[in-house]
């Protein structure tokens, strides 16, 4: 038998349900354990994304810095769910929402503990990191 | 062109579900199998055990040693086979082209196919919070409420013109009246809650089912059909998975850009359309599409199914022939389907769903939550 291989897959943390392990954005966990929600920027071309990515497109660039979502963000969209897929049967209902920071959006969850009469698109939330079950972690959407 | 019912649970195995539309396609191109040149086999492969089910299809259906691939783009695959068959034939490569969509949804459970559905989005980012097709084109149709002021109700109206057609399609799994007055029920699945602002009735089932289009050289149709219909414009785009990554969520940016191709290369304008096809996987899809393809300005959807000019009699007759919401959506086979239905139009020859005489149809065909689109413009 050969040396066992070490396998960074932290990612398999990220939500209810992660279907990826390994990723090279892998740091983003370790910052989610610290209480932090990061995008990622080209150091060369200067181009933020959110989701955070290893790699920039524009440039061809594989060199990125971390930057912290911060802030408030303006609620664009959003759905209740009353069914949910195989997994998040847990966490019904709950509800999904994007927010615009007008540099970059983020698609995540809206805090479970804000009753859906209070939701109202255009109104204004930041992203907080949230902790799972099992080490697990998220981020959701919550009045500022 | 052929497609089979659209059922739940066929009873049969793939193969068999593939020769159930490839065999009408044949009777109705009169042609044996050693004349179709090559073929393209068009699915969303997660749902089935077969490997490349390409080869195994040729073989069982009698296409070998032609070429054969398979192409593969979600919801909008055969839509997007029938792009590359007309590229084989334009290139010179071949001369006649099956293009052969399916799909048997039914060996899993309705809860699996949802997350594999779902999975068609951003399995790194999106899946893990949870998502699934309802509930994205949920987000949609809140948007589209909050801009415009479209109700629910006025997405319902979508279902009941569906079913007013499901009931007439032979081919359909849903073919039960639905009527506006369901939504409000509360003992009548219709009004169930799924993911607000949509209920239940706004979504269309899953459904096994199979499609074949005969695509043909121009010399080979003339000479094979006395009623054949033209290939006039071909229009396809793609657009960010992740939500985040897009600015509109009021429409689909992929059906616009893949309808402003299709115009183009056709040389008619939306006004020119006299029968559509659209990808009403659910009600606000179809609200979208009579937007994005130009049929309204944007936020005037809803006064075209209000005055019912989709309606076969309207002014421009959507999915007259119930559309996925009642034909169900057996995701390869889709857009095969609605080709067929548009060249039964183009051709006269879709019966009680017959639309008086028209000479243009379009086909609007969606991948994922907007993640592929394609528009095809047929003529006769």
């Amino acid at each position: 038998m050969g040396k066992k291989r070490e396998v960074d897959d932290r990612f398999r943390k990220f939500g209810t349900v992660s279907f990826t392990s390994v990723t090279k954005i892998n740091d983003f966990i370790d910052y989610l354990e610290k209480g932090k929600v990061m995008g990622s920027t080209c150091k060369n071309c200067g181009l933020a994304f959110f989701p955070p990515r290893a790699d920039c497109y524009q440039c061809l660039q594989s060199d990125m810095e971390w930057f912290e979502v911060s802030g408030k963000g303006r609620l664009i969209t959003y759905s209740t769910l009353k069914y949910a897929p195989v997994g998040f049967g847990d966490d019904l209902p709950y509800s999904i929402a994007i927010l615009d920071y007008n540099a970059y959006k983020v698609f995540g969850r809206i805090d479970g503990l804000i009753p859906e009469e209070e939701i109202k698109v255009g109104m204004e939330m930041v992203t907080r990191v949230n902790r799972l079950p099992k080490g697990h972690l998220n981020y959701i959407f919550q009045k500022p | 062109m052929g497609q089979s019912a659209f059922v739940r649970g066929y009873p049969g195995s793939i193969r068999e579900l593939a020769f159930e539309g490839y065999k009408e396609a044949m009777l109705d191109a009169q042609i044996p199998p050693k004349d179709i040149d090559a073929s393209i086999v068009c699915s969303a492969p997660e749902y089935d055990k077969q490997r490349s089910p390409a080869g195994v299809f040729a073989e069982y259906l009698g296409l070998i040693p032609q070429p054969t691939c398979y192409l593969e783009s979600l919801c909008s695959s055969s839509s997007m086979g029938l792009r590359l068959a007309y590229s084989l034939i334009k290139a010179g490569l071949h001369d006649v082209v099956a293009v052969i969509g399916f799909q048997k949804m039914s060996e899993i459970s309705s809860e699996e196919s949802q997350e594999r559905m779902g999975r068609g989005a951003d399995i790194q980012w999106e899946s893990p919070f949870g998502t699934m097709m309802p509930a994205y084109y949920a987000m949609y149709a809140r948007a589209h409420m909050e801009e415009y002021g479209t109700t629910p109700d006025d997405l319902a109206l979508i279902r009941v013109k569906a079913s007013t057609y499901g009931q007439i399609n032979e081919k359909a799994v849903f073919r039960k009246p639905v009527s506006l007055e369901m939504f409000s029920d509360q003992n009548s699945p219709m009004s169930g809650p799924i993911a607000s602002p949509l209920r239940i009735g706004d979504c269309c089932a899953n459904a096994d089912g199979s499609s074949c289009i005969i695509v043909a050289s121009e010399e080979k149709a003339r000479a094979l059909s006395d009623k054949p219909v033209w290939i006039l414009g071909l229009g396809a785009a793609s657009a960010s998975v992740n939500l985040a990554g897009r600015d509109l969520f009021t429409g689909l940016k992929v059906a616009q850009d893949a309808a402003q191709h299709a115009y183009k290369m056709a040389g008619v304008t939306p006004k020119d359309i006299d029968v559509a096809e659209v990808h009403d996987c659910f009600t606000i899809a179809e609200m979208m599409a009579y937007e994005d393809l130009g049929f309204a300005q944007p936020g005037q959807g809803t006064e075209l199914i209000k005055g019912k000019k989709t309606y076969r009699e309207g002014s421009i007759p959507v999915n007259i022939d119930g559309g996925l919401l009642s034909k169900g959506h057996p995701i390869g086979a889709t857009g095969g389907s609605q080709i067929r239905t548009i060249v039964l139009q183009l051709r006269g020859e879709a019966g009680a769903m017959q639309v008086k005489d028209p000479e243009i149809g379009l086909i609007h065909n969606i991948g994922g939550v907007g993640l592929y689109g394609s528009v095809t413009i047929l003529g006769r």
